[in-house]
């Protein structure tokens, strides 16, 4: 196959555009990709101290690479979940990383913070791990933004997870989330920072190819926790679909961008108050991570 | 020819000479999901590969993210 910009050999051929690339022409597509978003969606300017969340996989350390090469001001933020060798490998990822490239990375033990590592959460609340998780990373990354001055953060969700979680939040009709669910979520309280998603244009095999061919060492194994994710199913419905429909995921999401989510907002009306506790926002009075961590210490 | 894949990591012999997409197909792996890697590079779905080769299928697939 021939690369649509150059007629070189391709190493990718991506159906949904009908196109193909070779190495370097691919991380132009990618990185013009990443430039439109932040663009299209305002997410930051060149001025702005950006918070880039980063796991150790391919996603989180392929828009960092991407930030940094365009020359943002970024900063890496890991939270250690304390997931076994899982955790310990994804940070030695993100250190080795940052050290690479002279970059800034903070550390965030949850164990600290909440009380329990991880894999404890689930058997002293009952809540489930990824559901506790979740929350914590969400609370974690805006009160880090928040004690550091950084005025927003960045996450590594692709398209496929952004079509995954619309596709989850459409089968139950949860309004909320799809009033939400956005590329760039601007801040509406002094406590909460801008929340952005740079690589929402970018499908997950694209971001694993630039994280690839630019030769970043990102953690290819999973999450143990990650098993049988719903999440994953979705995933793989909608990769089917690609499939034999080539641009269903992008149609889907970007589809929901343009005519419902506009619909789904109308009807959001959400008051913001302050926990009682920690001081940072939540619709209730005590927020969803000081009672998950009361939760924890109540188990002890 | 060798075919490596993850998740858990394992190895299957396939024989013959064939396309990439036909070795996927075979395997029941959707295109999507999957970077072909021959050697230190990345080859497409219209490639020949044959016995003396070493193929990784790694997916790209991941639920667990910040
Ligand atoms: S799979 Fe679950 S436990 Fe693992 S990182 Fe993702 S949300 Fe957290
Ligand atoms: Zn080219
Ligand atoms: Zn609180």
């Amino acid at each position: 196959m021939k690369c649509r910009k150059c007629g070189g050999t391709a190493v990718l051929e991506l159906r949904r555009h009908n196109a193909a690339f070779c190495r370097p022409d691919f991380i132009d597509f990618f990185r013009n990709q990443v430039a439109e978003a932040i663009r299209r969606h305002r997410m930051f300017t060149r001025e702005e101290a950006v918070l880039v969340a980063v796991s150790g996989g391919k996603d989180s350390l392929a828009l960092w690479d991407v930030l940094l090469q365009e020359g943002y001001s970024t900063t890496g933020l890991y939270l250690d979940l304390g997931i076994f060798d899982y955790s310990k490998e994804s940070k030695a990822r993100c250190e080795g990383f940052a050290a690479k490239h002279g970059a800034r990375l903070l550390i965030v033990p949850v164990e600290q913070e909440l009380g329990a590592a991880i894999p404890e959460v689930q058997s002293a609340t009952r809540r489930p791990t990824c559901s506790a998780c979740g929350l914590s990373k969400r609370y974690l990354m805006n009160r880090a933004a928040l004690e550091h001055g950084f005025p927003v953060v960045a996450t590594g969700h692709n398209l496929d997870d952004e079509a995954a979680t619309l596709f989850g939040s459409i089968l139950h009709w949860q309004t909320e989330p799809l009033a939400r669910q956005s590329p760039a979520l601007p801040s509406t309280h002094a406590k909460l920072v801008r929340r952005v998603k740079p690589l929402y244009r970018l499908s997950e095999r694209e971001t694993a190819a630039y994280a690839f061919l630019r030769r970043i060492d990102y953690i290819v194994d999973e999450c143990p926790f990650a098993k049988g994710a719903t999440s994953l199913m979705h995933k793989e419905i909608l990769n089917r679909l690609e499939d034999v429909s080539p641009g269903a995921k992008h149609n889907f999401f970007f589809g929901f961008l343009e005519k419902g989510r506009p619909a789904f907002e109308r009807l959001a009306d959400v008051v913001l108050n302050e926990c009682a506790r920690c001081g940072q926002v939540t619709t209730g009075t005590l927020c969803g991570f000081c009672k998950l961590a009361d939760q924890v210490k109540r188990a002890r | 020819m060798k075919v490596i894949l993850r998740n858990p990591r394992r190895e299957v012999e396939v024989a013959g000479r064939r396309r990439v997409r036909e070795l996927l197909k075979e395997l029941d792996i959707l295109p999507e999901t999957v970077l072909v890697i021959r050697g230190d590079e990345m080859i497409t779905g219209d490639t020949v590969v044959g016995d003396e080769d070493v193929i990784e299928l790694r997916p790209v697939i991941s639920g667990g993210r910040v």
